[in-house]
Order: structure tokens, then sequence, then C-alpha cells
């Protein structure tokens, strides 16, 4: 006997996994409407984003080096999501994480290059999982909500960025100097992050995909991960089986913060070369910290989901600041379509969680027909 | 030092600006109050806010009808919350995560909106200050209360009115209801969904006068994020508060007290960096937090998506 919807669950598999190019999709639409209101054309606009993307191997360089802190933001936003922490707290994580791996470089001018990288490396690490296991210790600890804590602490950050960029680590010329720009003196040229190609592409691209493929043994191939995606998905039934589910808490929030502040030192090492700030976080960050939840739910929170993902929107970033010199748009558009794109990919989970129960039932009928025949078996030996 | 802030002129005055800087927060945490004591949590309220304070700025800048700027923030309030409303009752979206979005939406498209249409910083003149006859006359009490502007009267008594239609109301009874135990009040016959998008709705339409008080009563500008995160602030403060409006009006005080306590400190030069003053009121909200959670229990149906039958 065949069932019509057995033949239904290849078609669902596949649809699943292109919900959130739909969602994109449907996502672009309306911008472009929007962009008819603007008075651009729509075409010619995501013509001219695609082509400042990818239109030239400067460009697409340009695109990975956008992408590489996207990339980490969202591994760390994998494990905390998996962990069952929303961490909105990225932009926080990645300005502490600048901030300390940059006091390295300026504290040890004359130490080698070799020597200060990985240093600085691992001190952005523990910068923003200091920062992101505050969070997480709040959470375990008091119960509070880890969404409000990490916001709080976002500001929190930025005005101690602030404090020390016009103080204490302020450039000894701009101390000197009238303008007193807040940002601190150039590090040593030996400490930039090697470049791979005759580009802006650096070695911090390279790293955030080897890291990548590392949250994903980890989260899917240790015990400790096990955990963290089991605290994540029921942490109730986890207590029952004796996982310390506080401590987990706080451990997903800690490595989450800790890959944001790896990116935060990354940008430092890789692309800006000191730190600076215009007020706010997005002038260090650009809102990766945002924009890395994006990727990461596009990813479909897995680790080399992000991958792509953070590509795919890396090539919006860069885009868009040609379609805002080609086409007059602001890039303050892509904002607003990034927003647009969470909604619309949050909200097509709603057709995943009808489809995967309408295979859940599939497979049980089946599952009841094969024992039927099994049955109908034995009965007639 | 200290005894430079202890003076009648700067008391009053921290007071005065504090009731006064205490207006965006009630309205928007007023309105989140409703969401979230229906079950659902709206993130985006930042940017509700800062696309309503655009659309009152804009038209009182083009029309210099102070009203109709009002009216603006209304209505695109409202359109937000009826989306937000949609995503998270009909398609049972993670809130968080979609408040985010919304958030972003708003955040971009405030900007957006901001450079193509006035391209640079304009100014208005927003709503005066009232003088209430008589009241005002007080010494320092009247200087404190009675000489504010009408958006500030207005989100005081936005409170009491609040506290009656949550406890004394039928319609506050459903709203509870829908966010304690929505399985129950469904098979009572309340429709979940109903009233789940009155009180988004009513949220956005809330979130979006906040953000006019800010850019046609507070600051009379408008810039890019204008807001500057102030709508997660008042996200904070619903969870303080307990989910009372009472509790959200005690709170929204406090933080704007400090705020207004900072402000005078950089107006006195007194030593402090400016910087820091400026954090003392986020780590303040997380002391309260850590407070305020211990004391109260959230809506148990909070952030949870409701279908029939589950």
């Amino acid at each position: 006997m065949k069932t019509p919807s057995r033949q239904l669950s290849p078609l669902l598999r596949i649809l699943e996994i292109l919900l959130p190019f739909l969602a994109t999709l449907a996502a672009l639409l309306i911008g472009a409407i929007m962009l008819v209101f603007l008075g651009a054309n729509p075409l010619q606009a995501y013509r001219s984003l695609i082509e400042g993307a990818v239109g030239s191997p400067n460009a697409v360089a340009d695109t990975i080096v956008k992408a590489t802190p996207l990339l980490l933001v969202a591994l760390g936003i994998c494990i905390a999501f998996r962990g069952g922490m929303i961490n909105i707290g990225g932009e926080g994580q990645l300005v502490v994480g600048a901030v300390t791996s940059t006091l390295i470089g300026l504290s040890f001018p004359d130490a080698p290059g070799w020597l200060i990288i990985p240093a600085a490396a691992l001190v952005g690490f523990a910068g923003g999982a200091f920062w992101g296991s505050i969070a997480g210790i709040l959470k375990a600890r008091f119960n509070v909500n880890e969404i409000l804590s990490t916001i709080m602490l976002n500001q929190i950050a930025v005005q101690g960025m602030n404090f020390l960029l016009r103080g204490p680590m302020i450039d000894p010329v701009q101390l000197k100097a009238a303008s007193r720009i807040p940002q601190t003196a150039r590090l040593a040229q030996v400490f930039d992050l090697p470049r791979l190609v005759p580009t802006r592409l650096h070695l911090g691209a390279l790293i955030a995909v080897a890291v990548a493929f590392l949250v994903y043994i980890f989260l899917w191939r240790t015990v400790v991960g096990y955990r963290i995606r089991a605290t994540g998905l029921n942490p109730d039934a986890s207590r029952y089986a004796g996982i310390p589910v506080k401590r987990f808490l706080v451990l997903s929030m800690l490595l989450s913060g800790g890959l944001i502040g790896l990116a935060g030192a990354i940008q430092v090492y890789g692309v800006h070369h000191r730190m600076f700030t215009d007020g706010s976080a997005t002038g260090f960050t650009g809102s990766a910290g945002f924009n890395g939840i994006v990727v990461a739910l596009f990813g479909q929170l897995h680790p080399l989901g992000a991958i792509p993902a953070s590509f795919l929107f890396g090539a919006l970033l860069v885009g868009a600041n040609k379609l805002q010199r080609a086409m007059q748009v602001p890039a303050a558009f892509l904002t607003g379509l990034n927003g647009l794109v969470v909604v619309f990919v949050v909200g097509s989970e709603y057709w995943r969680r009808r489809w995967s129960r309408l295979r859940r039932t599939e497979a049980m009928d089946s599952a009841s027909q094969n024992l039927d025949t099994e049955i109908e078996a034995k009965a007639s030996l | 030092m200290i005894s430079e802030l202890l003076t009648a002129t700067v008391i009053i005055g921290v007071l005065s600006s504090g009731i006064r800087l205490a207006t965006p927060y009630l309205y928007a945490a007023l309105g989140e109050t409703f969401g979230q004591r229906s079950g659902v949590l709206n993130l985006g309220v930042d940017g509700q806010m800062l696309l309503g304070a655009f659309a009152a700025f804009y038209l009182v800048f083009q029309t210099n009808n102070l009203w109709l700027g009002v009216l603006a923030a209304v209505i695109v309030g409202a359109l937000l919350g009826l989306a937000m409303a949609f995503v998270s009752v009909n398609l049972g979206a993670d809130q968080g995560i979609s408040g985010i979005g919304f958030y972003l939406f708003g955040l971009g498209m405030s900007d957006l909106l901001f450079q193509k249409l006035l391209g640079s910083v304009e100014t208005v003149s927003g709503f005066r200050p009232i003088q209430i006859p008589f009241l005002s006359d007080i010494p320092v009490l009247g200087e404190i209360f009675f000489k504010q502007n009408i958006m500030v009267y207005i989100a005081y008594l936005l409170v009491p009115i609040s506290i009656i239609i949550i406890n004394k109301t039928t319609l506050g009874l459903k709203i509870r209801a829908a966010g304690e135990n929505p399985q129950a009040a469904d098979s009572l016959g309340v429709s979940i969904a109903r009233v789940r998008y009155f009180t988004v709705i009513l949220g956005g339409i809330f979130s979006g006068v906040a953000g006019a008080s800010l850019s046609i009563a507070l600051l009379n500008v408008f810039q890019q994020n204008l807001t500057n995160g102030l709508g997660f602030i008042a996200v904070a403060l619903v969870y303080f508060g307990g989910w009372r409006p009472a509790g959200v009006l005690v709170g929204s005080l406090i933080f704007s007290m400090v705020n207004a306590l900072q402000l005078w400190v950089q107006i006195k030069n007194i030593p402090i960096p400016s910087d820091i003053a400026i954090m003392m009121p986020y780590v303040l909200t997380i002391l309260a937090l850590v407070i305020a959670v211990q004391r109260v229990r959230q809506p148990s149906a909070l952030t949870k998506r409701f279908e029939r039958g589950e």
C-alpha cells in the first residue's frame, strides 16, 4: 500500500533546506518595493550591489574581509543559541575583545609578531569570554534574562571603550593635537596579520573558517558539546540526566563571547591596526554583533552553514557601499533589509515546523505499515 | 564635589528633568507591559520608537502641526505592531529574534528616510511646557511637577489608566489569562490571537508615541539612531517593574533621575569622566534586574507560542 504523503517526503526535505533562501527572496522583494519608493530601479540597484560585492578580485577580497568577523560572531551565536542562551551582546563582546587585544599590542611594541599576534588573539578571546560569561552568570545565579543583561552590557562596554580611548589609551599624537580624535596609536607593523594575496585579504579569514570546523567538531563530536546542546534542547531533561545545567549555561556564554572577542581582535590586527571609536558601538563593529545573529540564523545555527551565510552577508555589506556610490541609496537601506531578512527567516520557521510534523506522521505511518507486514509475515509462517 | 550637587537648583533641576526624561521610557515600557502580560515579548520597541520619532518629526517639520506628528507616530507604531503581532501570533516566530529583526528594520529605515527626506539634522519647535494654573505657582513642587509639556502629563496619566485596564476590566482579565494560562483561557472562549493582536498593536502605538515624545517634545531634533537603545531599556524596565504599571513608573523614574543626575555632574564639571557617568544607569539597571527578578515571577506564557490542542 502506498500513501501519497510518502512521495511528498523528499520534496519537503528540499523545501526545508531552501526555506531560508525563499524567505530571503521574499525580504529582497519587499526591499525592491522600497527601492522603487526611493526612486531607484530595483533591478539596477541589486545588480550594482552584486557587482560591488563580487564583480572583481578586489571586491571578492573585500567581501571575505567583511565576512570574517561575521563568521566568528555567528559561530559564537551558534554556541550560545544551541546552549539555550540568546546572546544579543555581540556588540559589547566585540568591543571588549578588541580593546583588550589592542592593549597587548600597545604594551609590547618591540616584541616579535609571532608572539604578539597569538597572544592578542588569546587575550581578545579571554576578554570577550569574560564579558559574555557575566551574562551567563547573571542568568545561572540570579535568573536575569540574558537578552536584557547582554543589551545593558553592550552599553557598558561602549562607554568603557569611549573612556579608555579618550583618556588612558589615546594616541599620544592625538593628545597633543587639538583635535583629540579618540583612537589609539597605530600598532607596530610587525603585528599586522599577514596578507594572503595582494589584496586586503588577511589571515583572519582562514582562522575563521578553521574555527568553524572546530566548533562543528566541538558541538557534535565531544561530550561537552553534546551537553551544551542537550542543555539548550531541554534543560529539565538534562538536569535529570545529571548535567549541571547552570554551569553549562555559563560555559556556552563564555565560549560564545570568546569567539566574538576573537573576532574583535582579528578586526584590530587584520583590518584597522588600531582601536578607534565614534562614540557608539557601530563605529568600530559595523553592527557585526547584530548582523552575526542574522548570519547564524541564516546558516540554520550550524557552524558549517555559517560559512556560506557569512560570505553572503559580507557580500551584501560590501555591495551596499557600491549601491550608495552608484545609486545614492544610503547604506542604511541594508541595515533595514537585514532586519527584514531576520523577520522573514524566523517567520518561515512556521512552515518548517508544519512540514517536520507532516514528515513525522508519515514516518510513523510507514513504521506501522512495516510492523503490519512483519506481523502478516509471521502469521503466515 | 558632592556638596556642589546638593544645592537647591541642582536638586530641583534633577527632579524636574528626571520627571521629564522618564516620559519616553514610560510610554514604551507601559506599552510593552501590555504585550508581555499577554505573553508576547516585543524586543523591537527601539525600532518602533525610531520610526515613530521620525514620522512625528517629519510631519511637524513639514506642517508645523504637532498633533499631526503624534498621529503619524501612532499610525506608524500601529502598523509595526500589526506586523510584529502577525509574526509572533500567526507564524509563532521566536519572539526574541524576530524582535531584533524589527529593531534592525526600524534602525535602518529611520536612518534611510532621514537621509533621503531631511538630509541634515534639523530642529522643530516642539510641545512647550504648560504651566498649570495655581499648581505651577507652588514653590519647588510647581517647578518640578507642573511646568512640563503635554506629552509628559499624558505619559503619567497613562499609568493609572493602565493599572485600571489591566486589573479592573474584563479586557485586562483576558490579557492576564492569555499570558498566564492561554490553554485555559482558550477553552473558556477567549481568543488568544485577538487579545495578543490588541496588546502588541497597542504596544506599537505606545512605542511610536514614545519616539514622538523624544523628537517633538524632549529633544526636538531627529538624527540617526536618536533613541540610542532607549527602547531596550524600556523592555528591561518592564522586568524591573514586575510587569505592573506602578512598578514600571518607579523604574522609569529611578532610571531617569540617575540619568538627570549624570547630566548635572557633567554640567557642574565634576571630575567624573562623562563616559563613566553615562555607564551608571546601565550598571544600575543590571543590579535592579538582579533584585527585581528574585521578587516576582514573569507571566508563565511569556515568549511561548500558543497553538490550539498542544
